[in-house]
Parts: C-alpha cells; sequence; structure tokens
C-alpha cells in the first residue's frame, strides 16, 4: 500500500471514529454504521478497490482495511452501549412515581374488637389443650340455674337480673349452663371452653344488657384448686404477655367451691392506684372454683371419682383492659370509626 | 355491710393499720368495697356551752350567744339557730377553724355585733344530710375539748360487698370473728348478761308454722320514758353503719342487729289484741306495713298476728298499727329465729328489701335470739328505763336447725386443694373459726358453728381450711388431662375463615343486641313474629330478632348519620325463630353494603356498589365450603327487600340464605338513603362442605374461544350457562362472561353477553377442527335451545 492511500485509510478512520463519538442515538450511529461500514460504505468500497493493487500489495493493504474495521465495529459497540445505557436511564428517569401516593383497591375492614379478643382466648385455651363448646342463648331456668345449684329464691338469683320470656325460659345469664350440658352429654373427662353472648337485665354507664363471656371447665380424676390457678396464672400472663402479680381471693358462687375471683395487678398502673383499679392496684377478670358436688350430681358425675375446675371470665372488660377502652357501652354502638381502630 | 372501724377495734384489735385490715377481710372473701372516713376534714371545732342566749339588736332573727370553750373568756357569737339555748353543749367552730368545704372560720361582724366562731348544726360539720338547727350535745361532753377527738371522729366506715353465702358476716360479731381468726387475736364480745325481770308482764306465744319459725323469744317492756332520747354514741355508730337514728327502741333494735346479727322488732305493747300467733298468712289478708304501704298478703308468706289480725311481715318488715310510736308506754321486743326457706324470695314478691329480710334469707344464727334479747332489754334499760317482763322463748326444738356433724377427709382436703396440710392446721384452722371437731381413723367430724348456714358438705370445710390457710400459699400445678380434644371437620363451615374473608373485601364486623325493636322487626320481617321478653329493658330492645337485618340496618342509619358514607358491615350471631317444634336458634352471618363499591381513591372512577357486588362477597362465602357449584341462587321475593333485585340461595332446594336490595320504601322509612344491599346465610343450611380432591394438571395447551351472542333478555344467565357446559362436554374447562351489554344498539327485549370458552384435554393437543366441532356443537344448541344466535 502506498503511503497515500494509508493516509486516506488513516483519515477515513478519523473521520468514522469522530462521528460515531459524536452520534445523539441509536438511529444516528446507525446511519454512521451504514455510511462507513454498510455494503456502500466507505470502507466496504475500500476493500472493494483491494482489487485494484498490485497482488503482492494486497494482503497488506487488506490487513490495514480490516484493522480499521474492526476498530470502528469495536467503536460502533462501544457506542452503542452507551447510547443504550442512556435510554434506559431516559427511560426509567421519565416512568418515575410518587411511591408515596396510596394503593388502590379495596381497603381491608376488621373483626370487632370483642371478637379479636375471643378469638385470643380461644387460641390461648385451644394450645392449652381445650376444646370449645357452644350452649343456646334462650336457655332453660334448670340449666342456667337449677343444676347449676341456684335453686329458685336463692339470693344469688336476684343478684342475675335476668331476663324471662315466661316461667321457664330465659337469657341466659351467663355461660355457665354449657357446663351442664356438656357435662350431661359427654361425660367426663372434659376439657373444654365456652365462649359466648350473656344478657343481664341492667343498663348503664358500666353495663350493657348482653355482653360475652368464657367459661372454662375441666372435669378429670386428678384435679385439685392448685390445678386452677396454675391454667389461670398462665392464661392471664399469656393473655396480657408480661408476668403479672395474679391473687386468688376467697369468694362464693353456688356451682363451685372452693370459690375464688382473680384479681390482676392493674395493668394501667401497675398496681399503683388509679382510676381504673379505684386505687386499689387490683382488677378483678375472674371467677372460678371447683366444681360443686351438686352440680355433679344433676348431671350424673360421681363426685367421689371425678373433681373439675370451672373459671368464667368477661370478655368486654378484658378487652378494654387489652387496649385501653373506658366505656362498655362503645362494642355495641358499632361506630365505624370505633371499629376501624381494631382492625 | 357497713360498720365503723372503731366498733370492730372494741371486739377485736390487730396490730395492723386500716387498709392491712381491709386487705385482710378481702382476702378471707369478705370483699371490702370501700372504706370512707368517719367524717369529713374539719379542725379547729371544739365543745362548747352556752352561757346565755341574748337577742340581736338588729336582726330579729339572730341571737347573740355567750359561749364557754373553756377558755379564761368566753365568745360573743351570732347564731341564726332558733334551737340555741341556755345551757346547751353544742360545737363550736373557733376562729381559724376550717369547716368541710374548705370553708374558714374568720372574726366577723354580723349585722353590727361582732361575732368569734361559729355554732354548728350536724350537717355543717358533714355528720348529717340536714338539720334543724344546731347540733345538741350530751351534757356529759366535755366544755373546750377537740369535737373530732371527743367524737372519735377520726374513724373509717368499712363497707362490705358479702357473697350471700356469708350471712354469718352481716354484724360487728362476725366480721370481728373473721378477724379473730385471721390474726389469731382474741375477740371480745360484748356482755349480755341476763337482765333479770322486774315485773311478771309477759305475752302468750303460739307457734303455728313451726317449720318457718321454730324458734321465737320476746320480752315485754313496761313504763318507758317516751321522753328519752338515743345517746350520742350510739346515733353515730348507727350513722357510721349507714343508719339513721329514729327512736330509742328503733334504734337499740337496728344497733343489736349490726352488732349481733339478730334482727329485731319492737311492737306497741297497747295496740296488741292478745297474744303472739306466728303463722302463715291466708291468701288475701291485708297488712299495713310501717313503710305506709297497704299489702295483701299471700299465702306464702309467714306472719306475727295477734289474735286479731296480721301485725307483721315476719322476718321482712312490722306492720304500722303496732309500731313503736313517740307515745309508747309498753313495748313488746321479738327475737327471733325464722328458716331461711320461710323468708328467701318474700321480701322480693311484695318488693320489698330490708335488713331484716337480708339476713334472715341468708341465715341467722339460731342460738342467738335470747342472747340478743338481753342485750337489747340491757340497751333499753339505760336509754328508756322501764321493767322488764320474763323473756319468754316459745320453741319447737326439732325443728330449730341442728345440722348433723360433717365427716371431713384429709386425703379430700389434699386432692381439693392440691397441698397438703398438717392435721394441725386443719384442726387449728376450724377449731377457731368456732367448729368442734372429733378426731376419726381418716380425719374428723365436724360440727360448724350455728351461725354458719354454708357448710353444708365436706368441701365446705375443705374450702373455708383453704381459705383461712390462704389461697396465695395453695401452689401453681398444671393438671394432666386425660380428656381428648376435639377438632372440627375439615370439610365443616368455618366461621372464623369466613369472618376473615369478608373482613379482607372491606367489611367490618359489628355486634348487635340479640334483642331489637319490634316495630323494626316486624317491618323487616313481617312473617315471623318474634320471641317477646317478659321484661324488656326497654320497648325498643324486647323482641328476639329472627335475623340480623334489624341490628345491620340499625348500625347503617347511625353511621350514615355520623357522615359516614360508605358502610360495610356485618354480624354473626344467632337468630330465634319461633316454630312448631319449639325455638330454634340459628347461627347465621349476615352483611349489609352501602354507598360506593371501592373506597373513594385517586385513578379509579368511582361508581356505586350493586346487587352483584354484595353477589360476589357472598359467593366468597360459599367458595369456602369447597362447592360452590352446589349453591343456586334463584329469583325470590321478600317484604324487605326490592322485588326485582332479590336472590334466595338454595342449596339442593332448601332456601338457605337471601341476597338483595333493601326495597327502596323500607330505606326511606328508615332514613337511609342510598341503594342498601343485604345479605343472610344460614350456617347449618350450608351442608356439608367437599374435601378438595386433586386432579392431575393438563401437560397440553388450553385454547380459547370467545362468542358474543344475542339472547332474549329472558334468558338467565344460568340457562346459557348450563346449555354451554352440556353442550361443551369435556373438554370445557371454564366460561367467562366478559361482556354484557343491554341497550341502544341492539334490538329492544334483547341483550347481548359475550363469552370466553376455555378448552383442554387432559392428554393432548387439541387440533383445530377437535376446538371446531365443540364449539359448533355449542352455537347449535344455544341457537336451538335458547334463541341465540351470534353477533356480527
Amino acid at each position: 500500500m502506498n503511503a497515500d492511500a494509508e493516509t486516506g485509510i488513516d483519515s477515513l478512520r478519523e473521520q468514522a471514529l469522530g462521528e460515531i463519538a459524536a452520534a445523539a442515538d441509536v438511529a444516528g450511529l446507525d446511519q454512521v454504521r451504514v455510511r462507513y461500514l454498510g455494503k456502500s460504505g466507505r470502507l466496504t468500497a475500500a476493500l472493494k478497490s483491494l482489487g485494484e493493487l498490485p497482488k503482492d500489495e494486497r494482503p497488506a493493504a487488506g490487513q490495514v482495511i480490516n484493522l480499521v474495521k474492526v476498530a470502528l465495529q469495536a467503536a460502533i459497540d462501544e457506542r452503542r452501549a452507551v447510547l443504550d445505557q442512556a435510554a434506559l436511564s431516559a427511560r426509567l428517569a421519565g416512568e418515575r412515581i410518587d411511591v408515596t401516593l396510596p394503593g388502590r383497591g379495596q381497603r381491608s375492614g376488621g373483626l370487632h374488637p370483642i371478637t379479636r379478643t375471643l378469638r385470643r382466648i380461644e387460641r390461648l385455651f385451644a394450645n392449652a389443650g381445650f376444646s370449645i363448646a357452644e350452649g343456646p342463648e334462650v336457655e332453660d331456668d334448670y340449666h342456667n340455674f337449677e343444676a347449676l345449684n341456684i335453686p329458685e329464691h336463692h339470693p344469688a338469683r336476684a343478684m342475675h337480673d335476668t331476663f324471662y320470656f315466661d316461667e321457664h325460659r330465659l337469657l341466659r345469664t351467663h355461660t355457665s349452663p354449657v357446663q351442664i350440658r356438656v357435662m350431661a352429654k359427654q361425660g367426663p373427662p372434659l376439657k373444654v371452653i365456652a365462649p359466648g353472648r350473656v344478657y343481664r337485665c341492667d343498663s348503664d354507664l358500666t353495663h350493657t344488657p348482653m355482653f360475652h363471656q368464657v367459661e372454662g371447665l375441666l372435669v378429670d380424676e386428678q384435679v385439685s384448686f392448685a390445678d386452677l390457678k396454675g391454667v389461670l396464672y398462665d392464661f392471664l400472663t399469656k393473655f396480657f404477655e408480661r408476668e403479672l402479680r395474679v391473687r386468688f381471693r376467697p369468694s362464693y358462687f353456688p356451682f363451685t367451691e372452693p370459690s375464688a375471683e382473680v384479681d390482676i395487678q392493674c395493668v394501667m398502673c401497675e398496681g399503683a392506684g388509679c382510676r381504673v383499679c379505684k386505687q386499689s392496684g387490683w382488677l378483678e377478670v375472674l371467677g372460678c372454683g371447683m366444681v360443686y358436688p351438686e352440680v355433679f350430681r344433676h348431671v350424673g358425675i360421681d363426685s367421689e371419682r371425678y373433681l373439675g375446675y370451672a373459671f368464667g371470665m368477661g370478655v368486654e372488660r378484658l378487652a378494654m383492659l387489652r387496649y385501653g377502652i373506658n366505656d362498655i357501652r362503645l362494642y355495641f354502638e358499632n361506630d365505624l370509626r370505633f371499629l376501624r381502630q381494631f382492625a | 355491710m357497713r360498720f365503723s372501724e372503731a366498733w370492730l377495734r372494741e371486739w377485736v384489735s390487730p396490730e395492723v393499720d386500716t387498709r392491712a385490715l381491709a386487705d385482710q377481710l378481702s382476702m378471707a372473701g369478705l370483699e371490702v368495697d370501700a372504706l370512707e372516713p368517719a367524717a369529713p376534714d374539719f379542725q379547729g371545732v371544739v365543745v362548747g356551752l352556752v352561757r346565755s342566749v341574748a337577742p340581736h339588736p338588729n336582726a330579729e332573727k339572730l341571737r347573740v350567744c355567750e359561749v364557754d370553750v373553756g377558755q379564761t373568756e368566753r365568745l360573743t357569737i351570732v347564731c341564726g339557730a332558733p334551737n340555741v339555748a341556755g345551757g346547751m353543749r353544742v360545737p363550736v367552730a373557733l376562729v381559724g377553724a376550717v369547716l368541710p368545704g374548705d370553708f374558714r372560720i374568720k372574726r366577723a361582724k354580723l349585722r353590727g355585733v361582732e361575732s368569734l366562731g361559729m355554732i354548728c348544726s350536724a350537717k355543717e360539720l358533714g355528720l348529717a344530710e340536714s338539720s334543724d338547727g344546731i347540733m345538741p350535745l350530751p351534757a356529759d361532753a366535755p366544755v373546750g375539748e377537740d369535737l373530732r377527738i371527743w367524737m372519735g371522729l377520726d374513724d373509717t366506715c368499712i363497707e362490705l360487698d358479702l357473697t350471700p353465702d356469708r350471712g354469718d358476716c352481716l354484724s360487728v360479731a362476725g366480721v370481728a370473728r373473721e378477724v379473730g381468726v385471721i390474726n389469731r387475736a382474741e375477740v371480745r364480745a360484748v356482755s349480755a348478761r341476763a337482765v333479770p325481770p322486774a315485773c311478771e308482764a309477759r305475752v302468750a306465744v303460739r307457734l303455728d308454722a313451726p317449720q318457718a319459725c321454730p324458734r321465737y323469744v320476746c320480752r315485754v317492756l313496761r313504763n318507758i320514758d317516751p321522753s328519752a332520747a338515743t345517746p350520742l354514741w350510739m346515733q353515730e355508730r348507727l350513722r357510721r353503719s349507714g343508719l339513721r337514728s329514729i327512736s330509742p327502741v328503733v334504734d337499740v333494735t337496728n344497733y343489736v342487729l349490726l352488732e349481733l346479727g339478730q334482727p329485731m322488732h319492737g311492737f306497741d305493747l297497747a295496740r296488741l289484741d292478745g297474744g303472739i300467733r306466728v303463722r302463715m298468712a291466708s291468701a288475701g289478708e291485708r297488712l299495713a306495713l310501717l313503710n305506709g304501704e297497704e299489702i295483701r298478703l299471700r299465702d306464702d308468706s309467714l306472719v306475727i298476728a295477734d289474735d286479731a289480725r296480721p301485725i307483721a311481715l315476719a322476718g321482712i318488715m312490722g306492720g304500722s298499727e303496732t309500731a313503736v310510736t313517740a307515745e309508747t308506754r309498753h313495748v313488746l321486743l321479738e327475737s327471733a329465729f325464722f328458716a331461711p326457706a320461710a323468708i328467701s324470695g318474700r321480701a322480693r314478691g311484695y318488693g320489698l328489701h330490708t335488713d331484716s329480710s337480708h339476713r334472715f334469707e341468708r341465715g341467722v344464727d339460731p342460738g342467738l335470739q335470747e342472747r340478743a334479747i338481753e342485750r337489747a332489754t340491757a340497751l333499753l334499760l339505760d336509754i328508756v328505763g322501764g321493767e322488764p317482763g320474763p323473756v319468754v322463748v316459745a320453741a319447737d326444738a326439732d325443728r330449730v336447725p341442728h345440722p348433723p356433724p360433717l365427716h371431713l377427709r384429709r386425703e379430700r382436703v389434699t386432692k381439693v386443694l392440691g397441698v397438703r396440710l398438717p392435721d394441725s392446721t386443719i384442726e387449728d384452722i376450724l377449731g377457731r373459726l368456732g367448729a368442734r371437731l372429733t378426731p376419726v381413723a381418716d380425719g374428723w367430724e365436724v360440727s360448724p358453728p350455728s351461725a354458719r348456714f354454708d357448710l353444708v358438705q365436706e368441701v365446705d370445710l375443705i374450702a373455708d381450711v383453704g381459705r383461712i390457710y390462704g389461697y396465695d400459699k395453695i401452689p401453681v400445678a398444671q393438671a394432666l388431662s386425660a380428656a381428648a380434644t376435639q377438632a372440627p371437620a375439615e370439610t365443616a363451615f368455618d366461621l372464623d375463615r369466613a369472618k376473615l374473608t369478608l373482613v379482607a373485601r372491606g367489611y367490618h364486623e359489628v355486634i348487635t343486641y340479640s334483642f331489637v325493636s319490634p316495630e323494626l322487626q316486624q317491618a323487616i320481617d313481617p312473617e315471623r313474629e318474634g320471641l317477646r321478653l317478659a321484661n324488656p329493658i326497654s320497648a325498643d330492645m324486647s323482641v328476639m330478632r329472627t335475623g340480623l337485618w334489624p341490628g345491620l340496618l340499625g348500625v347503617a342509619r347511625q353511621n350514615l348519620a355520623r357522615q359516614q358514607g360508605r358502610v360495610r358491615i356485618f354480624e354473626s350471631g344467632l337468630r330465634f325463630l319461633p316454630s312448631a317444634d319449639g325455638l330454634v336458634q340459628d347461627a347465621v352471618i349476615g352483611g349489609l353494603m352501602i354507598g360506593p363499591a371501592a373506597p373513594e381513591q385517586w385513578g379509579e372512577r368511582s361508581r356505586p356498589a350493586d346487587f352483584f357486588d354484595v353477589k360476589s362477597d357472598v359467593q366468597a362465602l360459599l367458595d369456602l365450603t369447597g362447592c360452590p357449584g352446589a349453591f343456586r341462587y334463584v329469583p325470590a321475593e321478600h317484604p324487605a327487600l326490592h322485588p326485582g333485585q332479590t336472590a334466595a340461595i338454595e342449596r339442593g332446594g332448601r332456601r338457605i340464605g337471601l341476597l338483595g336490595m333493601l326495597h327502596p320504601a323500607h330505606g326511606a322509612a328508615l332514613d337511609i338513603t342510598g341503594d342498601t344491599y343485604l345479605f343472610e346465610l344460614a350456617l347449618q343450611g350450608l351442608g356439608e362442605g367437599a374435601l378438595p380432591t386433586f386432579t392431575p394438571l393438563s401437560r397440553f395447551p388450553s385454547i380459547r374461544r370467545d362468542l358474543a351472542l344475542v339472547l332474549d333478555q329472558s334468558v338467565s344467565f344460568d340457562a346459557l350457562y348450563a346449555c354451554v357446559t352440556t353442550a361443551a362436554g369435556d373438554l370445557l374447562r371454564e366460561i367467562v362472561l366478559f361482556d354484557l351489554y343491554q341497550g341502544d344498539r341492539i334490538e329492544s327485549g334483547r341483550k347481548s353477553l359475550a363469552l370466553g370458552l376455555i378448552l383442554q384435554a387432559p392428554s393432548q393437543t387439541l387440533t383445530d377442527q377437535e376446538v371446531d366441532q365443540t364449539i359448533g356443537r355449542v352455537i347449535g344448541r344455544l341457537e336451538n335451545e335458547l334463541g341465540a344466535r351470534l353477533r356480527d
């Protein structure tokens, strides 16, 4: 190759490289490629013109041209990568959104706080091996009172503020009649809880005529008051998710003996005394006791062989303490602004 | 039961402070409901002696008193009370004193006369609700002494909320015994020495109903001084127990009731016609009671009668005709034992509740009557004087309760309490509680004290042992139970999942009362008669719900009124359906939807929810059964719902639920504007669910063909679906309805539906020919059976 020709190729190369670098986008770059490397491109033309050279010069000249071609192709690829990257970046930049805008579609509702609390209670006892039992809400006198050792005229009846339909039918005043139904139907051994609605003819700032209880019952051959303490202590610490002081205060229920009311250290003031615990530092949350032999007699269970414990808790109260709800009536007003707080 | 701490401490005074004493009582099962000061805070009040009273020079109603307060100089005090008189001892608030309500006494000029203090009424000192004039103090009140100290006002009133089994603690004596047991402290009972008769006056007693009244003790007291007044110390004790002073005879009987727990009654002897008969009332007999009411007696009521008529409702309330009055000179005191069963419920039956009935219903110690009457006699003699007659005791010894001893086994104590207690502990506790114990081989024979009506079984004794030993000292254990846990079948309807499904679809769960307004229920469900409460809390909560809609509509109305425009709520619970076979208490789940289909948001056009939105939620619930195909939606009518937008949900031809739009007329009546959709499903009716059964997945591609069909309006989608399904056969995997058009661009009475049919074979790739054949078959059937034609 003569010097002139070499100079020509060199300048072609420089010119092409300049144009490649200057290409603003992929389309422009492609035009450059066609202009130099296309079928009728200038470098292709140079290759074709090799034949005009003397035979001995052809290999060297061909090599020079090929080197230029490789260099140009590499420059184009490099430039294309840059341009692709820039194009992608530009696209991504254009597609930027405000990720803080709210999501679309249906919004979740929520479970009622009583249900939420009941589910928790049920799960804690299910984990401890209790099954769930249910009973009717319109009850008869026998299951609600008589079989629970609360005969007619018993002073405890006056404390129940019962809703009646007629002489025998009433709205259950507690979930305890489920004890009777389960014992009579299944017989021992038994380990059940019975959640549900109960009713008392009482309505004021701190009472609603309907509320929820969870009854618990365990009947077996070896059951003691110590076991009752164990199961309730365990439940209460798990329910409130903390170590709590718990005290068992002697009390009276016609269907248990010994009977106790269970107080926990006030969860609002840690026992220091506040409005919620009426300055006592304690909150009454449960009633419990050992099943009274008279109750076993009513359902045909041998009270010499079997013992049992029973307990009952008010769900509204537990939920109030858990979530800081200060008015029991809110539960049944069902104001959506209230319900949304428990979703 | 309310009493003052000082009174209790006269009986037993352990070395614990008030707070600790209250805790002890609560932890022994005698729950302390309140501790209140015996008097509000005041200071600077002393006993004064009014030396002279002169008219005020400038005011007719005021008097100028010279009062000796134990200082060298007498104080001049202006007083407006009409009862102030020379020689009276009175409470005097000195200058600088602070009375309740932070009322400070200052030197003051009253109508020109300087007053150096104030003579106080009981009300001003917070010792009475109301007063007429200043508070007279007894003649032995020491002049100059601080009134708080002299009256012992730095005392605490203890209010016990006693459980109905502990009638034995409805007295200071009963509480004192418990405090003594807890603290191992000596109890000093008041003296009840026999008062010897001073005359022979007596009244004959006949026990005509010995079962109800096996023991009646009475005594005549003649020639009492009707002008005597109850001493201040007794008035104060009564006041601190929440009782007003009435007259010496009434006050003494009340005092003995509080002190010993024996309800007593005083009759005006002069008004009695002959002797006392304790008998059952005859139905219809009349008795005018002390409270001014006249009652018609029922024959289940025990009465005290004289020869002519009933004079008291035994154990509940005395009659007004024989009541002790200010003129009474001769009194007959009654101290009786009435059996709890004869009194229980009777007071309530007459709308009454008295301190006496409260005690007799729970059980009064049958060994207490003579002691109480002696104590009352002694107190009365000190106050009103007179001559007591002999104590008359009428008793049917066989019918006075003396229960047999209880057998207490030491092993049983361990078994029930879960802790083994030494014999000595058990003996000590029961002994101090007043039981008599005789050791036997496996434990003891125990005779409980006669005041304890609650100790009737072995386990009652065990409970008492545990109570005094301390529940807190019983260890904590975990019972190992043989009871098998029961789990519901997998195919059983999972209510919990159903609730969460609705929650995820935007519903809030509500809980409404099971009793509703009869008018609302009648409007919503006129065909069923709800069960009515005999004693509802109010008229609008007086009938048991026959479904969930009245409650849901009530909640919706409330929330709409509180500017909540979009309401999606559901409830689950029982409905109460009276039927020929009795009441059916049936679990249901139901919901309500008002407002836009989606919450207001950006980027989506808001549209009002319609029937198919709520249907989709119902379908989601039925999907949970695993066999949604078992349910059909059948056009139906219901009084509460829009006649053209109501579906009955059926399974196997049985209606198990309803779905539809609230009838606009009801909406208007309920103040609910906007279309309202309701549903309710009976959980029982959902029936057996299906367990998923696996089918192998086809590895071959599916083919979709879309059909645009024009049909008569009257052809239901159900019919179309059934036709396509049958015609397409085994290859059909799914039918998608992706468009429905009814409007101007189509002949009237017709509608256009666009269906996507997805076909797939389990073991081969479908050929065009197979697909064309199937689709051709479908189109043919649709044309023939439903009059459909393909849309151009």
